[in-house]
């Protein structure tokens, strides 16, 4: 009898444990002690491929594109920085720079340095008459 | 008698589209039995048979004047640095005078944009190219930095730039550690508009500028060229630039 408790005991504790075990990623990740990075999109619509898509090979279509159009003149607008500067630029601080920024937050989270903006415009050019 | 007329129109203008369809078929992908004149769509790549150039009526051209280089430091964010030896220098005015004779000139000089390019030749990564319309032009991408297109350029065309730049145009990056030099507003050409200097100096009612298509016999370059003595600058080596002077 006496044994029989201490061993129900035991695996209480370890069944405890396992469970703590378990949830403790989710409990660190409700907490956000973990930084995210800040996508604001204020402009309504949809990107020029999906999410996915995007996230994973924006590179590959940027690099494409700039070749297209330095070498060849092909100035479409589908894959160009200029475009992803015009739409994803924050409203607030009309760049997509900035800790908050929609090309900065991504990069700064995945530790990847951006080089783009080194001598890319990283605001939209500005419509004329209106002063920054 | 009215309809009559209107008929001929028509059957005319039947023949022309006709004509034109015929001559713009397709001899093989990418081969055209003539090739078609007209502005380029914004998914076609520069073609090989335009030549882009410059006049420069050196009679025309004012000395002290310099709207052209106003013009193209607005129109690609060159600003000044408070480094006037270092900051980087496009388009500059260049005074001539003849000592035996005493006639002066004043002339723009800006990158040549010669057919066969020193600077092209020099680059050890291939970022300084010719596009296939003869604008001379560096792959920011590429460019190394390595100065020696500044070099080999005899008319002193390419500049470095030495500083961080922040709002910069969105259609012209530029930007610390690379060569530059003039890119004849490549950005506004393949958008059927003139560089900006050359839009300055018309607009200031100089008339000294001319842009256009050397290979098209109906530009008004061409037919400038072909009328009026024109010279290259130090045509003795061959380069053969597209950019021209009237009267020097």
């Amino acid at each position: 009898m006496k044994t029989n408790g201490t061993g129900a005991f035991t695996g209480r504790i370890a069944r405890a444990i396992c469970l703590l075990a378990l949830l403790l990623p989710v409990l660190v990740f409700a907490s956000e002690r973990v930084p995210k990075p800040v996508i604001n999109i204020d402009r309504q619509g949809k990107c020029v491929e999906d999410s996915a898509t995007m996230r994973r090979e924006h590179p590959d279509m940027l690099k494409h594109q700039r070749d297209l159009t330095m070498h060849e003149g092909i100035r479409t607008r589908k894959h160009s920085l200029k475009e992803c500067v015009e739409c994803h630029a924050s409203a607030k601080t009309g760049s997509v720079l900035g800790a908050k920024g929609f090309c900065q937050s991504c990069h700064d989270y995945a530790s990847v340095r951006i080089d783009c903006f080194n001598c890319h415009a990283s605001k939209p050019k500005l419509a004329s008459g209106v002063k920054p | 008698m009215s309809a009559d007329a209107n008929d001929g129109l028509s059957r005319r203008g039947f023949l022309a589209i006709s004509a034109a369809t015929l001559g713009g078929v397709m001899l093989a992908p990418g081969i055209r039995l003539i090739e078609i004149a007209g502005a380029r769509a914004p998914e076609q790549s520069v073609s090989r048979q335009v030549r882009w150039g410059l006049l420069i009526d050196t009679n025309k051209c004012a000395p002290g004047c310099d709207d052209c280089v106003k013009a193209c430091a607005t129109e690609n964010g060159l600003k000044d640095t408070g480094h006037p030896r270092t900051d980087a220098q496009w388009i500059r005015k260049v005074e001539l005078k003849d000592m035996r004779t005493g006639r002066a000139n004043s002339v723009p000089v800006m990158c040549q944009h010669c057919e066969h390019p020193p600077c092209v030749d020099v680059c050890p990564t291939g970022a300084s190219f010719k596009r296939a319309d003869g604008i001379v032009l560096v792959d920011r991408h590429i460019c190394i930095g390595c100065r020696y297109c500044i070099m080999a350029c005899p008319y002193k065309a390419r500049s470095i730039v030495f500083e961080a730049i922040t709002d910069q145009n969105p259609d012209v990056p530029r930007g610390n550690g690379c060569a530059e030099g003039c890119t004849l507003c490549v950005h506004r050409i393949d958008r059927d508009q003139q560089p900006a200097c050359v839009e300055a100096c018309t607009k200031a009612g100089h008339n000294a500028m001319f842009f256009g298509d050397l290979n098209d016999p109906h530009s008004e370059i061409a037919q400038r060229v072909a009328k009026y003595a024109s010279t290259q600058i130090r045509a003795d080596f061959k380069l053969n630039p597209g950019v021209r002077y009237q009267g020097l």
